[in-house]
């Protein structure tokens, strides 16, 4: 009785959309004739899906893991130094900037210049001082990837981070006491105590950024545009609906991205009611 | 919020307008429009918006299209008339007050299936090649009549140690438009325009050989790591609008860069007059001429009233292209343009350009499907010149075109 505006609204907004979606990515491109799983088969054997795929998974890996890692480096480390809120607040600051704005950031550091000019990038300006040629860091295929993840590392390692120093610092004073009294040191301290007890906030801190890794096109859209494979899921989704119109691909890849965040959406549902149980 | 093109008030006349300029360009097309409210009474109601492409649709389907509407390109307005959404221009004028207004090849660019649509209102020309005058002088450089001759110039600028072209595609996630004008004007210049509105209409298939050919022939610039200022990284990297300020460096980092006539804009603020010039890039094949590429603005009537119907007929006068060619950045496509309207020497210079051309054909990306236009042909220019097969970069786009 009481849910009832709140699923009005949901299935206004979030339900019928999806089975929309859902419905349309069984259509063609004007969602006018039933074209069956045609859309589907090209989702998975398209060449350029399947950069998106390879890049995607790349993401997945290379940001989650080195932004909570990262983060949680730093929240043990600067944990009880006296500049800790100092520090803490700058390595937190690129969260406050939009995908967009730290795009339009990053494209002055990976900014080329032929050789021989003048470098007005940073990343370049230090390479050729270095002697070295300055290197295409948006175009040249073996390094154009790790440069957008990169900036989304940059991004949101302060978010892990400041959750991360949280939990560490949630860790009770008398556990770690007890540890060291009997005789562990702080390596030993950080694997056996610190990484257990905050073990269910690592896991909502990773599956978070998995959901913010699978939705990224922003980063992609404004530094490549999706060329020299760079392409990500959401980035063709926005393409294929958006620039070319064709509705039942877009849906198509909007459903594959919808079904590939469900599981990490179930696992962050069961363990939030696990610790709802506990308490 | 009462959207344009609903007509509450019946005492008040007006016209409403949806187009694609905005900002500076919005002004000097409402003083384009500014002597037909004078001398008629009825209001222009011209609304800009830079997301044309998805709100007129919406618009129209909603059932709130506006009176008229200034298409960027011919491909979407063609959509809405074989929608039956338009009224065809030859409700409002006689053929021979269109063909005293435009040439032929203007009418035929506005005309879907046969049936003339649109009224142009401005154009652009692409098929032009930048130049700064005083270095050519001092080095005894001759602007290039033939595409051997460009070739040839370009060798020996090589063989000097310098670097003929300045080239930069970048354009954010438009990428790529920069490669398919020069496919398309090496297009024009090795094959017949019947040949190119097959190439368009995707009567011939995207990897046929003549677009093959004009491929190789655009390659031998782009593959060629000494004819392109920073090579093939740097045509990726450069941003189209900061490629041609090669031209003005002391030393040049380039002695020639092909571009439309818009990129006069941003041309750098230093420049004097008489360091930049620009000649129409060369023929090819003898027998093709020196055709020119295009793109432009067109109007077209969706609500038949009195007043739109009016104001069609003013815009296909020579009264508002007048107007517009003394406020400058503008070129017209209208036949009885006096060529001293135009505020600056190089204005003048891309008109008489285009006024000569006995061959005009519309970018042809802009004509293509979505997906093919600003998708595949797009990015495979991308990948051509950062070094992919020619051959296979056309078979993906061939794969690519809708069915």
């Amino acid at each position: 009785m009481y849910v009832t505006p709140a699923l009005l609204f949901l299935s206004a907004y979030l339900i019928l959309p999806t089975l929309e979606t859902v419905y349309l990515s069984f259509f063609d491109g004007r969602s006018r004739n039933f074209v069956g799983l045609k859309n589907y088969v090209f989702a998975f054997t398209d060449h350029t899906m399947l950069v998106a795929f390879r890049n995607n998974l790349l993401w997945l890996v290379l940001v989650t893991g080195i932004s909570v890692s990262l983060g949680l480096i730093i929240a043990v480390l600067v944990d009880k130094v006296r500049y800790e809120a100092i520090a803490k607040s700058i390595i937190f600051l690129p969260m406050a900037i939009s995908f967009v704005g730290a795009s339009v950031i990053w494209k002055f550091v990976y900014a080329y210049r032929p050789a021989g000019a003048e470098q007005i990038g940073l990343l370049n300006a230090i390479v050729t001082s270095l002697g070295f040629a300055p290197v295409g860091w948006l175009v040249e295929r073996s390094v154009n990837n790790f440069a957008l993840i990169a900036i989304m590392i940059w991004l949101y390692t302060g978010f892990c981070m400041v959750i991360l120093s949280a939990a560490v610092k949630g860790i009770p004073a008398d556990v770690i006491e007890a540890a060291r009294i009997d005789g562990a040191n702080s390596w030993q301290i950080f694997w056996r105590i610190t990484i257990p007890m905050i073990r269910s906030t690592l896991l909502v801190v990773s599956t978070t950024m998995v959901i913010l890794v699978l939705k990224v096109f922003d980063i992609v859209f404004v530094m490549t545009g999706g060329n020299q494979g760079t392409e990500v899921i959401a980035s063709l989704m926005i393409k294929e609906m958006f620039n070319y119109r064709n509705f039942g691909r877009g849906s198509t890849i909007a459903v594959i991205l919808l079904l590939l965040i469900v599981p990490v959406m179930i696992t962050n549902i069961r363990r939030f009611k696990a610790q709802e149980k506990l308490r | 919020c009462q959207g344009p093109g609903v007509n509450g008030d019946e005492d008040r006349k007006q016209v409403t307008i949806l187009g694609v300029m905005i900002g500076e360009q919005q002004e000097k097309i409402e003083q384009a429009l500014a002597p037909f409210t004078e001398a008629t009474g009825i209001e222009v109601v011209y609304e800009g918006v830079d997301t044309f492409a998805t709100t007129l649709p919406i618009r129209v389907d909603s059932g709130r299209a506006p009176d008229l509407a200034m298409f960027p390109q011919p491909g979407l307005m063609a959509d809405f008339a074989r929608e039956g959404k338009l009224v065809p221009l030859g409700e409002i004028l006689t053929p021979e007050e269109m063909t005293e207004a435009y040439d032929q090849a203007w009418l035929d660019l506005a005309a879907v299936d046969g049936t003339v649509y649109g009224v142009w209102y401005r154009a652009s020309v692409k098929s032009l090649v930048w130049f700064n005058p005083q270095e050519f002088a001092a080095n005894g450089y001759e602007v290039p009549g033939t595409w051997e001759e460009m070739m040839a110039l370009s060798q020996r600028l090589i063989d000097k140690g310098k670097t003929p072209w300045c080239l930069g595609i970048e354009s954010g996630n438009a990428t790529g438009w920069v490669g398919t004008d020069w496919v398309e004007d090496i297009m024009l210049r090795t094959a017949s325009p019947a040949t190119y509105d097959q190439w368009v209409a995707h009567d011939i298939p995207f990897n046929d050989r003549r677009v093959e050919n004009a491929l190789d022939i655009f390659g031998e610039i782009t593959q060629n790591e000494k004819m392109i200022y920073g090579g093939k990284v740097g045509a990726l990297s450069t941003p189209f609008g900061d490629s041609i300020l090669g031209l003005f460096t002391d030393p040049p980092h380039c002695y020639l860069h092909r571009q439309g006539n818009f990129i006069a804009a941003f041309l750098p603020a230093d420049v004097d007059d008489d360091q930049v010039d620009i000649f129409p890039l060369p023929p090819i094949e003898e027998e093709y001429g020196l055709p020119i590429l295009v793109a432009g603005d067109i109007f077209a009537m969706f609500n038949d009233t009195p007043e739109a119907r009016q104001l069609m007929a003013y815009l296909a006068s020579s009264r508002p292209h007048e107007v517009a060619a003394t406020l400058g950045a503008y070129i017209s496509p209208h036949k009885n343009i006096d060529l001293n309207l135009y505020p600056d020497r190089l204005t003048r210079k891309q008109a008489e350009i285009l006024n000569k051309a006995e061959v005009i054909r519309f970018d042809a990306s802009d004509m293509m499907p979505g997906a093919v236009g600003t998708g595949t042909f797009w990015s495979g220019m991308v990948d051509y010149i950062g070094g992919a097969d020619g051959t296979q970069v056309l078979n993906t786009i061939e794969r690519s075109w809708p069915r």
